[in-house]
C-alpha cells in the first residue's frame, strides 16, 4: 500500500494506523462504558456495572497503549528531528492532556477497589466514570486545540481531527485507517465480552439474589 | 572589473556553502537502526508494543479465569 511521503514523518506515517486507532478505540470503548454507566444509574441492574467496569478497563488497555506508542513515535519526529528540546515534549499539551484523562480513568479502579458494600460501590463509581467520560472532552480534545501544540490538529495545522479531516488525510491512508479503527476497536469488544463473562460467572450467586 | 570579481566571489561563496548545506543535511539522517529504511522500524516498534501490551493483558485474563476455575 502507498502512503504519501512527507519528510520528517516519512514511513512513520503508517503509525496512523496503529497509535491513532488505539485512541479512536479507547474513546469508543469508553463511550459504551459511559452508556453503561448511565443505564446503571437508571435502572440499578448489576450486570450495567459490570460492563462500564470492563469496557472502562479495556479502553484505559487502548490509551496506554496508544501513549506508549505516541512515546516511540516522538522520539523520532518531534524530539530528533524537529529538535525539540525534552523540555518542550513535557510542556506538550496533548500530552499532558492523554495524562491526566487516563489517571482520572485510573481513579476510577482506585475508586471501585475502595469500597466493601456492592451497591454503594456501583452507585458511586457510575456517577464517578461519566465525570471520568465528561472530563476526556476538555482534556484531550479542546484544550490541545486551543493553546499550541506539535501534535497534529493544533491551531495552525487547519485542521480540526487530523485523522478524520478530509483535507488532511490522504485517501490512501484512509482506506486503511477506518478498517483499522473498525478492528482495533472489535478486538477490545471482544476481550471487554471475555471479561465480562469471566465476571457474571464468578458472581453468578450474586446476581440471583438480585432478580429473585 | 573589480566589482565583477566581487560579484563571483560572492556566488562562488554562496554556492560553496550551499553544497556544505546539502552535504550536511545528508549526514543528518544518521544511520541509526531506527532511523533506516525511512524510520519503517518505528512502526515495527509500535506495533510489536501494542501486540505485547494486548498479550500481556489477554494472559492477565486467562490467569484470573484459571484460578476462578480452581474455585
Amino acid at each position: 500500500m502507498d502512503v504519501p511521503t512527507l519528510p520528517i514523518l516519512n514511513e512513520t506515517i503508517r503509525n496512523l494506523y496503529f497509535h491513532v486507532a488505539m485512541w479512536f478505540g479507547m474513546m469508543i470503548l469508553y463511550t459504551v462504558s459511559f452508556i453503561y454507566s448511565i443505564k446503571y444509574l437508571y435502572n440499578n441492574n448489576f450486570k450495567n456495572d459490570v460492563f462500564a467496569h470492563h469496557f472502562a478497563g479495556v479502553g484505559s488497555l487502548f490509551g496506554i497503549l496508544g501513549y506508549s506508542t505516541g512515546i516511540i513515535w516522538v522520539s523520532v519526529t518531534w524530539i530528533s528531528d524537529q529538535s525539540q528540546s525534552l523540555a518542550s515534549i513535557l510542556k506538550e499539551p496533548k500530552l499532558l492532556g492523554a495524562a491526566i484523562a487516563l489517571l482520572i480513568y485510573g481513579a476510577y479502579f482506585v475508586l471501585r477497589g475502595s469500597f466493601t458494600d456492592i451497591d454503594k460501590k456501583a452507585r458511586v463509581s457510575a456517577v464517578y466514570n461519566i465525570f471520568a467520560f465528561v472530563m476526556l472532552f476538555p482534556s484531550i480534545w479542546i484544550i490541545p486545540r486551543l493553546v499550541g501544540s506539535l501534535h497534529p490538529g493544533a491551531p495552525g495545522s487547519e485542521s480540526g481531527n487530523p485523522a478524520l479531516n478530509f483535507k488532511d488525510i490522504d485517501s490512501r491512508l484512509r482506506m486503511v485507517f477506518y478498517p483499522a479503527v473498525i478492528g482495533w476497536s472489535l478486538l477490545g469488544v471482544w476481550i471487554a465480552t471475555l471479561k465480562i463473562r469471566w465476571q457474571l460467572l464468578k458472581d453468578k450467586s450474586l446476581l440471583h439474589e438480585e432478580v429473585a | 572589473m573589480k566589482k565583477w570579481r566581487k560579484k563571483i566571489t560572492a556566488l562562488v561563496i554562496t554556492m560553496l556553502v550551499h553544497t556544505i548545506i546539502f552535504a550536511q543535511n545528508d549526514t543528518v539522517e544518521m544511520a541509526t537502526t531506527m532511523r533506516s529504511n525511512g524510520k519503517i522500524y518505528i512502526v515495527v516498534a509500535v506495533c510489536l508494543t501494542i501486540l505485547l501490551g494486548l498479550f500481556l493483558y489477554v494472559w492477565n485474563i486467562d490467569r484470573k479465569i484459571s484460578a476462578s476455575e480452581k474455585e
